[in-house]
């Protein structure tokens, strides 16, 4: 500990000035008025142990109510702007002014904004015993789907019918009495209309009734908190009103895996460097002259981190996957695709002429079934073999947060001899014990792949995307992908941040920290995942994926849910048809190594609340989260097929506790 | 005797069942109406009883198809000895000489670009070769505006814009590039190059049409190709043509359903660089009701007084044309695209435009440079006059004075494409491929000289496309990109080296 000179105004209690600053502010502030309490009482050391006792339990029970009640980070922060001085000196009376001891002082205002700031983008860890290594063990677990009961459903295909008469009837009598409000679908003076009002239906009709769930406009950093632009609508979400205010709320919504969104650190220093240095674009495509030195340096960083020869960088991810298809696969070809694949392969596959093969999600079997077919039978009407056959997948599966089987996969294409696409756009940096993606995770060398490709957007911080693989595929792509001939490069800001966040997870540049945000963002993902199947949700997904998507079925529950977490100032991101089949509506959860134990804790403690307000505990027990048994060595003999499940229902406080020692072992 | 017995017992158990139907309370009445209905006739009630068991038997059997099996039946272990058996291609061909020298001489920049440009091979070259034709790249106060946005917004949005990835300095690049062209709405994607391949798909279906100009680029191609609309070419510029088709096409569609039908041509054309006659357009346009789509990634922010592209400089409302698709990412020196046109249109493509909706958001820096830079051209057209100066003094240099090449740019365009003369392929008899070879030569000699100029880069024909496929194609030629970060001196200087560096090559060539 740093020794600092002596303050003459050091107390033990918090300065007046300050303390004045705390009455200022409002109701809920109350809470960090009493940790304050506690800490100071707990740092004083005064021997009145009851006191303490009363304060803590004061605190304890402030603390449980801040939790609900969502403390806005600046009311954490505040907390800090009041802590005392810790000084040996007047502790221990003795007088000696040659060797004063300042255990602590607070930080400057600056310094503390500062810090608040630092803070809200990237939380600090609160104990070491938050940390969790993602590494792949046992055998590929297929993750189990619980379903709720019949009850839900029926009233979710009920709602629909709902919805659905009654924008046909609101259609009805709009048509015939507002006429002006649907004249964009009908023909007008010789146009089409540019939406035929069948396709538009579902949007006009059932999307813009929760519009306001959607595309809410933000400011500043994505990081461990987002800050809303508040804004509201007096037109059934046609249109929005700014009102000029902001919310701060706990992010759950990006994929900020990493936690590299942040204006400040490393990352932002290096970038901001990179604009000094290089500029703010290279202003060509990569084959005229939008090469630097600095997308080199890129090109291999990647490389090295995905253990493939060579690489290549793109400006945007959707476009990595829309032209890298057409330059590998073609007429004669075939391309066999998971069900669940992203949208962006689908664009690829189109444009690439290949002939298009769908497996069910994650079915190895069907895949199987679907090769040795398309190997036997050979090209539709000519019968003539594949010149070649790709079989395209996802690492990690963005609305269902399951990974992709990658040993079977592995397996299949020794016997088959296919090629394989692995799209890594979630799950680089996401997964593995070194964060380099699947194949880290399932401990397979990445030679085994042929391609992979991934996106810079998500657990870097940065944009675009990369595809990594043999030198020979790295040459040809460089010459004949549309993107590298016609779009514009990365840009130097854009590339730095790539490189510095590369060069973190690696340790090559502050070590250890990248370790940090690995092992966090594992331990994070485990946790709420647990937390939330203890409290009865249905979740699904695999245990160390950090998307969790919430099942929450009803079409009207949508809305009601990321309203309800608004009001708690959480953002979440809900999802429902098109993007998921149309009975299983869902809120998903993006996990980042930013987040601290405590916002899970906040987010269990809004989710416990808003499950029981909205009935969303409805889990059978089977995908776990079970009530813990005394008997452990009895489940392991293979008892639990026999024994009665029970519907996981914990109380939030059980949950809480239990949590982080669970957390570590095999998730029940 | 075993026969007899049977039989006995048959009509035992007839007899029985008899009686037992008869005692059934109502069977006299059915029985009464079945002989009364079948005019008493057994042989009839058979028939009938036994087309009403076939019915029954057909509508339980199970459906199949008509068609004859295309499927061939094998074993499970003709499949195994054929999945033994098959071999695939590798995945990428081996590559061919042409390409091999690219990914040899492709230039690399060390440090920033700029119209100095230091390469890897320790070279500073003047860059007639990048779109920084304003010199905005090396501008301290931009450099300055994004780094403060740096820190305030971090770099990357960490999602998609549906997903909140959408910031408020993505709301204001949209209402500047509005503002700026003067229509009602605008949408920016994150990429410029794959914004209009979307665009097109999101209006334009299956059974829409769309005429298009021939010489369009390739991303526009994509675009065609993903919607599966019909489609129809016309002539590259040839606004006869284009009635020509446009009124054969109406003339198709007269007796169907009215569909959705689009014309889309470009500004500037990427592959040949002149301009399009946007009053014209307009007017067939009107005339014949089709929606126009112009693309004008190359024309905006160089073509108008204030670099609001063609409809500036040909003094149209942009309101006129259905969608705009721009670019801010080449002279503007951001990045990202953007689409303008009236809310329908901008609201529709917000859920429905693949590139817009699942890829993330532009970083937030790059869509405050381009606003900032569409404010710089606004305030200070003279920016965009000094470029013109540059771009003249490059044309007196090679277009009339070199007896091989011709310049086929608009004379407003940064970009200059300068392709051989007929009589040069003619005399030297060059093929298409031969062109390209020659051109890279020259490309190489003006490097050596300390120009860094580029070719046009042809097209990449679809994998497995035979040549019947492959449409119309570029003529081979070289670009060099004007920029107003050179002094006038220096710009003759460097028209000089090329025109030399051409004249050495093609007469070396016999």
């Amino acid at each position: 500990m740093p020794t600092r000179t002596i303050n003459p105004f050091a107390t033990n209690t918090p300065s007046p000035s300050l303390d004045a600053m705390n009455e200022k502010k409002d109701q809920p502030r109350r809470t960090s008025f009493s940790k304050v309490n506690k800490i100071t009482s707990l740092f004083s050391g005064s021997p009145k142990a009851k006191n303490d006792a009363a304060a803590l339990q004061a605190a304890l029970i402030a603390q449980q109510r801040a939790l609900l009640n969502s403390p806005s980070p600046q009311q954490i922060n505040s907390s800090t702007l009041s802590l005392p001085t810790i000084n040996l000196t007047t502790a221990t009376g003795e007088k000696t002014p040659m060797e004063p001891k300042t255990l602590f002082q607070p930080p400057s205002p600056e310094e503390a904004r500062r810090i608040a700031r630092a803070h809200a983008q990237f939380g600090p860890i609160g104990s070491q015993s938050h940390r969790y290594i993602s590494e792949f063990e046992g055998e590929f677990a297929e993750p189990i789907e619980d379903e709720p009961p019949y009850y839900f459903l029926l009233t979710t295909y009920i709602s629909y019918l709902i919805l659905i008469a009654f924008g046909h009837v609101r259609d009805f009598f709009g048509k015939r009495f507002r006429r002006q409000h649907y004249s964009h679908l009908k023909e007008r003076d010789g146009y089409a209309p540019l939406n035929s009002d069948f396709d538009n239906f579902y949007t006009r009709r059932l999307k813009m009734r929760i519009n306001d769930c959607f595309s809410r406009p933000t400011t500043g950093v994505p990081g461990r908190f987002i800050t809303l632009l508040d804004r509201k609508s007096d037109d059934g979400n046609n249109t929005f009103k700014f009102l000029g205010t902001t919310t701060e709320t706990l992010n759950m919504s990006s994929y900020n895996y990493l936690g590299f969104a942040q204006s400040e650190g490393p990352c932002a220093d290096a970038s901001e460097l990179a604009i000094r240095k290089y500029g703010i674009t290279m202003a060509s495509p990569r084959s005229d002259a939008g090469t630097s030195d600095l997308t080199v340096e890129v090109e291999d960083l990647i490389a090295k981190f995905v253990g493939k020869p060579a690489s290549m960088v793109f400006s945007m991810g959707f476009v990595t996957n829309a032209t890298a298809f057409p330059t590998l696969v073609g007429k004669g070809c075939l391309l066999i695709s998971d069900e669940l694949n992203h949208s962006s392969i689908r664009f690829g596959a189109r444009l690439s002429g290949a002939m298009i093969g769908m497996f069910k999600h994650n079915d190895m079997r069907d895949l199987e079934r679907k090769l040795r077919e398309a190997i036997s039978q050979g090209q539709p009407r000519t019968h003539r073999p594949w010149k070649k056959i790709l079989v395209a997948v996802e690492g990690l599966y963005s609305m269902e947060g399951t990974m992709c089987n990658l040993p079977a996969l592995v397996e299949l294409k020794k016997k088959y001899k296919f090629h394989l696409f692995v799209d890594e756009a979630h799950s680089v940096g996401a997964v593995g014990a070194k964060g380099r993606g699947v194949c880290d995770f399932f401990g397979i060398d990445p030679s085994e792949v042929d391609i992979l490709m991934g996106t810079l957007t998500k657990s870097f911080g940065a944009n675009g995307g990369y595809v990594a693989a043999e030198k020979s595929i790295i040459d040809k792509l460089r010459t004949q992908n549309a993107a590298m001939l016609f779009a514009e490069s990365p840009t130097p800001p854009v590339l730095m941040q790539i490189a510095s966040a590369l060069r973190i997870i690696t340790g090559d540049l502050i070590p250890g920290q990248g370790e940090e945000r690995l092992q966090r963002l594992a331990f994070n993902s485990r946790y709420l995942r647990l937390g939330l199947k203890r409290l009865g949700f249905i979740v699904y997904g695999h245990d160390d994926s950090p998307i969790i998507p919430v099942m929450l079925y009803n079409p009207a529950k949508m809305p009601a849910f990321s309203h309800e977490m608004l009001k708690r100032k959480i953002s979440v991101v809900v999802v429902g048809y098109p993007a998921t089949p149309l009975v299983s509506s869902r809120a998903r959860f993006c996990v980042s190594a930013a987040h601290t134990k405590e916002d899970l804790d906040r987010m269990l403690a809004a989710c416990d609340q808003i499950g029981d307000l909205l009935q969303l505990k409805f889990s059978s027990g089977v995908a776990g989260g079970a009530e813990p048994s005394d008997n452990v060595y009895e489940e392991k003999e293979g008892l639990r097929e026999s024994k009665v499940v029970k519907p996981p229902r914990w109380r939030l406080e059980d949950v809480l506790k239990r949590g982080v020692e669970d957390t570590k072992v095999p998730l029940r | 005797m075993d026969l007899n017995e049977a039989q006995g017992t048959i009509v035992r158990l007839f007899n029985d069942a008899n009686t037992q139907f008869h005692k059934m309370p109502g069977s006299a009445i059915i029985l009464r109406y079945i002989k009364s209905s079948y005019q008493n006739d057994p042989v009839r009630s058979a028939i009938e009883l036994f087309l009403f068991l076939f019915a029954v038997r057909y509508l339980l059997a199970p459906s199949y198809s008509t068609q004859k099996k295309k499927h061939v039946e094998l074993t499970e272990e003709e499949i195994d000895e054929l999945v033994d058996d098959w071999t695939p291609e590798p995945l990428v061909a081996a590559p061919a000489q042409l390409q091999d020298s690219e990914n040899e001489k492709r230039p690399i920049i060390v440090g920033p670009t700029g119209p100095k440009s230091k390469l890897s091979n320790g070279k500073t070259v003047t860059n007639l070769a990048s779109y920084n034709v304003y010199n905005f790249v090396a501008n301290e106060t931009l450099k300055e505006k994004a780094i403060q946005t740096l820190r305030t917004y971090g770099v990357g949005p960490c999602g998609p814009p549906g997903f909140y990835g959408t910031q408020d300095v993505h709301m204001k690049t949209e209402a500047d590039v509005a503002a700026h062209l003067g229509s009602p709405a605008c949408i920016v994607y994150a990429q410029s190059f794959s914004t209009i391949s979307s665009v097109i798909p999101s209006f334009s279906k299956r059974g829409d049409i769309i005429v298009a100009d021939k010489a369009v680029n390739f991303s526009i191609r994509k675009g065609i190709q993903i919607s599966r609309s019909t489609v129809r070419w016309f002539e590259h510029n040839d606004m006869e043509d284009l009635e020509k088709v446009l009124k054969k096409v109406t003339k198709e569609q007269a007796k169907k359903p009215l569909t959705r039908r689009f014309i889309i041509t470009e500004g500037l054309f990427e592959n040949v660089g002149d301009v399009v006659n946007l009053p014209k357009l307009i007017e067939l346009k009107l005339r014949y009701k089709f929606r126009l789509i112009l693309d004008e990634t190359w024309s905006y922010g160089v073509l108008g007084r204030t670099g609001r592209g063609v409809t500036e400089a040909q003094n149209v409302d942009a309101t006129e044309v259905d969608m705009i698709i721009g670019s801010l990412s080449g002279p503007l020196c951001a990045a990202g695209g953007f689409c303008a046109g009236t809310e329908e249109v901008v609201e529709h493509q917000r859920i429905s435009s693949a590139s817009y909706t699942y890829s993330a958001a532009l970083p937030a820096l790059l869509a405050t440079t381009a606003s900032e830079t569409i404010a710089m051209l606004q305030e200070q057209p003279d920016i965009l006059a000094g470029l013109r100066e540059n771009i003249k003094s490059m044309w007196a240099q090679l277009d009339p004075r070199s007896d091989w090449i011709k310049c086929t740019s608009a004379v407003d365009n940064p970009v200059m494409l300068l392709v051989l003369k007929p009589e040069t392929v003619a005399s030297k008899n060059l093929s298409l491929q031969d062109q390209d070879q020659v051109l890279q030569e020259v490309v190489d000699e003006c490097v050596a000289n300390g120009v860094l100029i580029t070719r046009l880069k042809s097209m990449p024909a679809a994998l497995g496309a035979g040549l019947r496929d492959q449409g119309w194609q570029p003529q081979p030629a070289l670009k060099v990109c004007v920029t107003s970060g050179l002094t006038k001196k220096e710009t003759e200087k460097a028209g000089t080296v090329i025109r030399h560096a051409i004249t050495k090559i093609i007469t070396r060539r016999k």
